[in-house]
């Protein structure tokens, strides 16, 4: 099975990151463009073959150390 | 004679500079601890989490640090009230391993920061500023790229209340909520903070405040 996790900041949290990339676009002609917010992407092979069970570990391992929950959420999808 | 220890973690870069610091400021014995070890030396009553960039900055500054086997003992050591510092990349450490509150969040204007900075000894009842007493501003050098505070309004308006925001910045360099530069935690035996005592702790630096710092912990040892 493969997990996607996708880890953002939560919103209400400064993505200076993403303010940059925005006044980038913007300086490139894309006025339209607004609250752009930078995120990561982490993709992994998990051994685990039962879905519920490898959502419960994926869900774990974003707890401990994948988002720090203080200022980050997280998605995670598997296929 | 009191005895301080000074973690190193892959990619820490100022464990030398904290274990100078402290040894010619205090006269106390500095041992180097790995951060794979599972046990810390006896009797230590200083241990300091030194900046850097542990495990290359990935992921999150500090975060990977933060699950070190040593930090399990670091644990341990806070709740029996042994005094903690994390310095910079060691206060980003603390917050992730949950010894302090909020988060540190990539510097607002997306500058890595390296400067003295005036700080504002905020409460100097603690015992890492005790030695300050009625001197009210500190110097201290910073340098981060992600030194900016943050925690939710509920959670700054406690550590306020609760006299726990140690540090301010006069000229926050960094975009920190309420120009926090260091905190402790409730009990007051765990401090955080972004400038670094140990690049200040002799005239010689441009400022000898830090030494202040590193003796107060020990004297209360």
């Amino acid at each position: 099975m493969r997990a996607k996790v996708e880890v953002f900041l939560k919103p209400g949290v400064l993505d200076v990151q993403g303010k940059a990339v925005e006044q980038a676009l913007h300086g490139l002609g894309w006025g339209g463009v607004a609250d752009v917010r930078v995120g990561k992407t982490i993709e992994f092979d998990l051994a685990s073959a039962d879905p519920a069970a490898a959502e419960a570990e994926v869900k774990a391992m974003c707890e401990k150390l994948l988002a720090n929950t203080v200022i980050e959420g997280y998605r995670v999808e598997l296929a | 004679m009191t005895k301080a220890a000074v973690l190193v973690f892959p990619g820490s870069n100022c464990d030398r500079d904290c274990k100078v610091a402290i040894e010619r400021s205090t006269g106390a014995a500095v041992e180097m601890v790995w951060h794979a070890e599972t046990a810390l030396p006896a009797g230590l009553d200083l241990i300091v989490l030194p900046g850097g960039f542990s495990y290359g900055d990935y992921l999150r500054c500090g975060a990977m640090a933060a699950l070190s086997p040593v930090m399990t003992e670091v644990k341990a050591a806070a709740e029996r009230g042994v005094a903690v510092v994390g310095i910079c990349n060691g206060f980003q450490m603390l917050t992730e391993s949950h010894l302090l509150p909020g988060a540190l969040l990539r510097n607002e204007r997306l500058k890595y920061v390296c400067k003295p900075v005036t700080l504002d000894v905020v409460n100097a009842q603690t015992r890492f500023t005790a030695g300050y007493g009625a001197q009210r501003q500190a110097v201290m050098t910073v340098g981060n790229g992600e030194g900016n505070f943050f925690a939710d309004e509920a959670t700054l308006d406690r550590i306020e209340g609760e006299g726990q925001v140690v540090f301010r910045y006069i000229d926050n360099p960094n975009g920190s909520a309420r120009d926090i530069a260091g905190i402790v935690n409730a009990r007051g035996n765990v401090l955080g903070l972004m400038p670094h005592p140990d690049r200040s702790f002799e005239a010689d630096l441009g400022s000898a405040d830090g030494a202040i710092l590193f003796q107060s912990a020990l004297a209360s040892a």
